[in-house]
């Protein structure tokens, strides 16, 4: 069933293929944009660490640049590539047309609208509190949800216009991953129950669930329709998948509690979040195991194809990342780690690792089958190389460097000490970012190559595989 | 349609009952609770200065939590739940790039320290990597009546007027220096059976060893030089600074100060131990209030503390026990 799943090019009239084209097309263009300001901005603020008057004066204060990075970064970039990736996902699975293309484009509006007035209205000043990826004022947080229901809406249209009885498991995820998010900003932007230390559960729950319920699914569902396209062989084992699609549902929003550690949340809340980060190795081993192996034995395939490499980067992130936040949950290991900067490498780890390759990999896998034309292979090799090394400089930089802060602090050396100690690892920090912002300007360039370029029909390889999928 | 239905409905009510059995639902109850002895609201200036706070993101840098945890003895007493009741939105902060500042009023409460800190953080704190928050400041000819100007060092003085605090300043500082925590009635107190916490820091063993050093009738005055001086940099030298001179108008210097090297150590041991306000030290008055440390340092911490700065910058003063500081902080009862 999933084979053809994956292989369907569907009927579509040519309008409508158009329509969906373009729709593919627009949000990723924007949702680079984003990219390019999200990142250019968090190189900025890494180098503040090592020059703290570089960029002076109130707009350009690190404090105020911090939740920029982020929610930019979240809301700006990954949410609105990932649900454009899953507009074509469920669309091409389904064998159908989108739902509506008029709903597609009102949701892209309301995704950019939402965090350009986001963006400034945090460099003014203007927010809700220092609450992580939350700090947008209300009203701009119900534009970004109406923006998630629209799509939440429209893909569930989608799917239920399927040609064939069967739900292909990327649209699970798809779907989920829309509503489960318009469920997870709903209780972030509702004020009733979010005084004092009722707040900070509120948040432990937020930062958690927005990553892992709302990025996580949605890639996970580009995953599993790119591999099997891309390789053109369905996916090792289809019923472990929906095992780990339900699995993840029940374990992962239990563990909110465990960015609150040692704080004064009721002991039990922050016991129970750990004994579940550790049930989450379940979902996590056996979503990532599927992955290799229905990669297996296809090394060749895999290192003569970035888009491949990149999905390849993103299961081994997804692995060792989330391993690595199972571990971290543990209370002996978060207290070295917890409140230093291990956690924004482990952030880094994931959102980066895990989240924006599987969003590359979708792109350059899908986009080229959509508007027929490619980037240039020299194109990708730049952006996944410093990507990949500007990543592990980054993450590698701030997990030793974090690792002595925390020991700095366990010693009781004087404060200053372990801010001395960070000097060396925040210039592999800015070293690392310069890279991973180069590689997001040549993807920017290769976006514009796969959409207005006037490049050849997509490589060989999967050119010809995807003749073969439609006959 | 059916499956539709199954997938989308089924694993959505799932995910609704999750979110608010692990947010939601905590959420409601722990906003119930009550405020702790001693936790009041802020003033209307301390809340404007909370406002400066937030929108300013000094959270991203600064924690207000205290985990009960050894190494978190430096900033205070483990925060208890009934500390947060008029805290929202919640500052507890996932980063500590900067140290904690749940109890910064009680352990920094010199304003003159707070106003320089922020002009230009690296005038009081030579390695700090804070942002300068000199966008928050003035520069005048001359000082408006009842303003006092900030008593900034020569080299990060503007060229010509002085610098005033603007209102946003103000309340900043203001709201800093209500961040103290309220003592807990001893019943709450997580273990505070052992008496005087000998919490802060140089120590490399684990807090008991250093109490247990104290009590025990202190073995002999052996001055640790390492400590005294981790002591030094984590305790005196924000304000008088690594070269033990001070900030000229602002804090006094150590360096050949008449106390420091009187042999008669009991000014000193004083001074450390139960703090200081309108000091006249070499017929200039400081402004500044320094802290009493009775409460954070153990008699040994404090004695390593003090020899060090009677042995350093070519200060001669003898040196002390820890025995010495027990008997007058036995004084001070």
């Amino acid at each position: 069933m999933q084979a053809e799943a994956t292989a369907r090019h569907s009927d579509l009239s040519e309008k409508d293929n158009r329509a969906l084209i373009s729709v593919f097309s627009a949000y990723t263009v924007t949702a680079t944009l984003w990219l390019l300001f999200a990142t250019g901005v968090g190189l900025l603020i890494a180098f503040k660490f090592g020059a703290p008057e570089f960029g002076g004066g109130a707009w350009l204060t690190f404090g105020r640049l911090r939740p920029i990075h982020t929610n930019a970064t979240f809301y700006g970039f990954a949410s609105i590539a990932l649900v454009g990736l899953g507009y074509y996902v469920a669309a091409r699975s389904c064998g159908t047309k989108l739902y509506s293309a008029a709903l597609a484009w009102t949701g892209l509006v309301l995704f950019n609208v939402a965090a350009l007035a986001g963006t400034v209205a945090l460099d003014l000043g203007y927010i809700d509190g220092d609450l992580e990826y939350r700090e947008w004022p209300w009203w701009i947080r119900l534009i970004f949800l109406a923006a998630v229901l629209v799509s939440a809406w429209n893909l569930i249209g989608t799917v239920a216009r399927r040609s064939s009885a069967d739900i292909y498991l990327s649209n699970w995820y798809i779907m989920g991953g829309t509503l489960w998010g318009a469920i997870i900003a709903i209780v972030g932007v509702m004020p009733w129950y979010q005084y004092g230390l009722g707040q900070v559960a509120v948040s432990g729950f937020y930062m958690h669930n927005a990553v892992g319920m709302w990025f996580t699914p949605l890639a996970l569902g580009v995953i599993y329709y790119s591999l099997p396209k891309l390789l053109n062989r369905p996916i090792y084992s289809y019923a472990l998948g929906v095992f780990a699609f339900w699995t993840n549902l029940l374990f992962y929003p239990i563990i909110g509690a465990h960015h609150f550690e040692f704080s004064p949340l009721p002991w039990w809340l922050q016991t129970i979040a750990i004994v579940f980060s550790v049930a989450m190795l379940v979902p996590v081993w056996g979503g990532s195991s599927n992955f290799l192996l229905t990669m297996r034995g296809r090394i060749r395939d895999l290192i003569h194809s970035y888009p491949l490499m990149f999905i390849f980067v993103g299961v081994m992130s997804y692995l060792i990342g989330s391993t690595q936040g199972t571990l971290e949950a543990f209370r002996s290991l978060q207290q070295v780690w917890h409140l230093t900067d291990f956690t924004v490498g482990h952030s880094h780890l994931t959102m980066y690792g895990i989240i924006s390759f599987v969003i590359w990999g979708g792109i350059y896998g899908l986009l080229p089958l959509a508007t027929g034309k490619k980037a240039s292979q020299l194109g990708m090799a730049l952006h996944f190389w410093m990507a990949l090394v500007g990543c592990f400089i980054y993450v590698t930089s701030l997990s030793i460097g974090g690792t002595i802060q925390g020991l700095d602090w366990m010693h009781g050396l004087p404060f200053i000490q372990s801010v001395i100690d960070m000097q060396s690892y925040y210039v592999g920090r800015g070293v690392g970012g310069l890279l991973m912002f180069s590689s997001h300007i040549v993807f920017g360039w290769n976006v514009w190559r796969m959409c207005y370029g006037t490049g050849a029909v997509a490589s060989p390889l999967q050119a010809l595989r995807a003749e073969e999928s439609v006959a | 349609m059916n499956k539709l239905l199954l997938i989308v409905g089924g694993s959505t009510l799932v995910y609704a009952c999750l979110a608010w059995t692990m947010g939601v639902w905590p959420g409601i109850e722990l906003s119930k609770l009550p405020a702790g002895p001693g936790v009041e609201p802020l003033t209307a200036l301390q809340s404007e200065g909370r406002e400066v706070y937030v929108a300013n993101g000094c959270s991203y840098c600064h924690t207000q939590q205290v985990r009960p945890l050894d190494a978190d003895k430096v900033f205070g007493r483990p925060s208890a739940p009934g500390d947060f009741k008029y805290q929202t939105p919640e500052l507890l902060g996932s980063e500590r790039t900067g140290p904690d500042l749940t109890n910064i009023g009680a352990r920094q409460p010199s304003s003159v320290w707070q106003y320089i800190h922020l002009y230009n953080p690296r005038a009081v704190v030579p390695e700090s990597i804070m942002p300068s928050f000199n966008w928050m400041f003035a520069v005048v000819a001359q000082a408006p009546a009842g303003v006092t100007p900030v008593s900034l060092p020569r080299n990060y003085a503007p060229a010509g007027g002085v610098v005033v605090p603007t209102h946003q300043a103000e309340a900043l500082i203001a709201y800093l220096a209500a961040l103290k925590q309220p003592a807990l009635p001893a019943s709450e107190a997580p273990s505070a059976s052992g008496g005087a916490p000998s919490a802060t820091g140089a120590s490399s063993g684990a807090a008991p060893t250093t109490a247990k050093a104290s009590a025990a009738a202190a073995p002999v005055a052996s001055y640790d030089a390492t400590k005294g001086a981790a002591l030094y940099t984590a305790n005196c030298s924000a304000c008088h600074q690594a070269s033990g001179e001070g900030l000229p108008g602002a804090f006094p210097s150590l360096k050949g100060d008449a106390v420091v090297n009187k042999d008669d150590a009991t000014k000193h041991v004083d001074v450390v131990l139960n703090g200081l306000h309108d000091a006249r030290v070499s017929g200039v008055v400081y402004s500044s209030v320094m802290p009493p440390f009775s409460g954070t340092l153990s008699d040994a911490e404090i004695a390593d503390l003090i020899d060090y700065e009677r042995s350093s910058w070519g200060n001669h003063g003898a040196p002390i026990t820890a025995a010495q500081v027990g008997a007058e902080r036995a004084k001070a009862k």
